[in-house]
């Protein structure tokens, strides 16, 4: 079923590829290209020129250069914009950030000398060019199918009996429905050409507006430093808030067990009442010392995530939250134990959170499998208001989250209700 | 009452042995993982079988793989498994079949003596012992709230130990109330909740069992 109405999306959008909102953007794209080419030529052309034919003149160009790279730069952030409207193609910002302290003239002349100004100066310089080529293209790939297809219309009243096609001339029946089928030909293969071209044009500005490999690297590098830095952080504070939860849980529990059994044994010949009520006391520490230890324990690893998976551990949660939970869980094959620990500590927290703060009724957890990312949602009906950079178990989640390439999103306008967006990377 | 054990740790084991043998019972086999404990009750035969969820070698859940394997071969023999943590999806994979001498429960309970050995009672003669806490989980779960709601106090907490296995007898004790005045509370749970009344203590937990899973 599933396949039959894939195959039938397919076709669908096969027949309709000539009035697709895509094929239409695209031709606008590269139809666009001349004139926002032809503005940016002129100044870019006149500034470079100007600027170098002034070097001499006591270093004259150089202001002048400066303003032209400014100019292109403004004009490549347009660009930029261009293609995520018509293209829906992001391109990443490469200009150089100014660093702290840095005085605004030599963060600008750094900017100017970087390669990446440079590059938005090539592309100013190429549009031009580029773009007439593009809209010529696009024109005569449109209006040539239209022409063609509507040819058997008006072939007969055309001078000389026929259209003169440069390498033929039609004539007769045959030959103009011939005709007319290739221009239907063509008016599909258009918005497919349309669209290879503008991928190609988007493949260049890429390469010309964006961040080159070597910066995109090093921007990841600084990426992943900073999340490796702060999952071994959150690691250390996790192993201190244990230390600190057995020193003063169940640690002082046994010691006062075992000065009650102490104090019992000493009092077991004399006064055998009291020996009794000393070891009921132990006895009650004992238990209380053994729940201490068993939440813990499965706050540092539930087993039934390990055996059993998601579903059954975010169950149980749901079953031990105060508030009233409904899980839904929809993982497909299991992820990874990490990615499912995460997802599990994340739905603790946010739970634990609810009952804490919320003053909620009742809450949700949806779980999905989506493009290899899993979804987690907590929602609940609560008083709102929630601030990931203020509990600091939350922001200890997103530290993980991070961690993985995930990404946690929490929306809660004061008076709710507070919706938990987090993503994972889940390859299957 | 003949019993099998299973537990890895030789302390709990030795302390559970003695405990039981104290309390009458005739421990057949004390065993320290699930392969051996299969060996035992096919040899025995016992009444009942007490056994840890997490034993070697994975450590894992061969305790409740182990009673499923045995309710399923010797039906006649009963199961008690113990754990550290109570956890529903257990709970509802062992209950899923029959809930005619199974029981599940946190490791914790068998510090109070006289109840865990009543419980263990329960279970080989056929009855069911479910941990207050798996009971809460189940509670809590249930889809089917709004009748849930329309219970009292009483009539909840009565629904709970019901849940837990308990005979009428029991929870008037725990209660102290009088058994006429359980069995008032219960005929009231049952028509709110629009079951059928059912006489046996077994059939009462399977009932309102499938009712909360519902």
């Amino acid at each position: 079923m599933a396949a039959t109405s894939a195959t039938r999306q397919r076709v669908r959008g096969v027949l309709l590829a000539p009035v697709c909102a895509q094929a239409w953007l695209a031709t606008i794209h590269l139809l666009a290209n001349l004139p926002v080419g032809l503005v940016m030529f002129v100044p870019i052309v006149v500034g470079v020129t100007l600027g170098l034919g002034l070097l001499p003149l006591f270093l004259l160009g150089i202001p002048v250069l400066f303003l032209t790279v400014g100019l292109a730069e403004l004009f490549a952030r347009f660009e930029r914009g261009r293609f995520a409207v018509t293209l829906g193609e992001r391109i990443a910002d490469p200009r150089l950030p100014r660093a702290d302290g840095e005085p605004w003239l030599r963060w600008r002349r750094r900017r100017a000398m970087s390669a990446a100004s440079w590059r938005a100066v090539g592309y100013g310089l190429l549009l031009m060019p580029a773009g007439t080529v593009t809209f010529a293209l696009t024109i005569v790939l449109w209006s040539g199918s239209l022409t063609l297809l509507t040819l058997p219309a008006y072939n007969w009243a055309l001078p000389n009996g026929g259209a003169d096609l440069g390498l033929f001339t039609v004539r007769g029946v045959a030959a103009t429905i011939l005709v007319g089928l290739a221009g239907l030909v063509l008016l599909w293969v258009t918005p497919y050409a349309v669209g290879g071209i503008a991928a190609v044009h988007a493949a260049a500005a890429q390469a010309m507006l964006g961040p080159s490999t070597a910066r995109r690297m090093a921007d990841r590098v600084g990426q992943l430093e900073q999340s490796r830095a702060r999952v071994v952080d959150s690691a250390d504070a996790e192993r201190r808030r244990i230390e600190r939860d057995l020193h003063d849980g169940a640690q002082q529990r046994l010691v006062a067990l075992a000065m009650n059994l102490g104090r019992a044994r000493s009092r077991y010949d004399e006064d055998p009442e009291a020996a009794r009520a000393l070891l009921d006391e132990a006895h009650t520490e004992a238990k209380q010392a053994l729940v201490e230890l068993r939440d813990l324990a499965r706050g540092i690893h539930p087993a039934v995530l390990e055996d059993r998976g998601l579903d059954a551990a975010l169950s149980g949660l749901a079953g031990r939250s105060p508030v009233p939970v409904t899980v839904e869980v929809d993982a497909g094959a299991r992820p990874s134990r990490t990615i499912e620990a995460i997802a599990y500590f994340i739905v603790a927290e946010a739970l634990t959170n609810i009952a804490k703060h919320a003053r909620a009724s009742r809450a949700s957890v949806v779980v999905r499998r989506l493009d290899g990312r899993l979804r987690i949602v907590v929602t609940d009906d609560g008083s709102g208001g929630a601030d990931p950079a203020q509990g600091t178990g939350l922001a200890g989640l997103a530290d993980r989250v991070s961690g993985v390439d995930g990404r946690l999103s929490v929306h809660s306008p004061a008076g709710g209700p507070t919706v938990l967006t987090v993503e994972l990377p889940c390859e299957s | 009452m003949r019993v099998v054990i299973a537990e890895d740790s030789v302390l709990l084991r030795e302390g559970l042995t003695r405990l039981l043998a104290e309390a009458g019972m005739d421990v057949v086999a004390a065993v320290a993982d699930a392969e051996q404990l299969l060996r035992a009750v096919g040899a025995e035969q016992p009444d009942v079988v007490v056994a840890d969820v997490r034993m070697p070698p994975t450590h894992r859940d061969e305790g409740v793989r182990a009673a499923l394997v045995i309710r399923q071969r010797w039906p006649a023999t009963a199961v008690l498994l113990l754990s550290q943590y109570v956890e529903e999806r257990y709970a509802t994979e062992l209950l899923a079949g029959d809930t005619r001498g199974v029981g599940y429960l946190l490791k914790d309970r068998v510090a109070d003596v006289e109840e865990f050995v009543e419980a263990l009672r329960r279970v080989g003669a056929g009855g069911t012992a479910l941990d207050p806490e798996v009971v809460a989980q189940l509670l809590a779960r249930s889809r089917r709230r709004d009748p849930l709601a329309r219970l009292t106090q009483r009539e909840r907490q009565v629904l709970q130990l019901m849940a837990e296995g308990r005979s009428n007898g029991a929870i008037a004790g725990q209660l102290v109330v009088t058994e006429g005045a359980v069995e008032k509370h219960v005929s009231s749970i049952f028509t709110k909740l629009d079951l059928a009344p059912a006489e046996t203590d077994h059939r009462r937990v399977l009932a309102v069992l499938r009712y909360l899973e519902s």
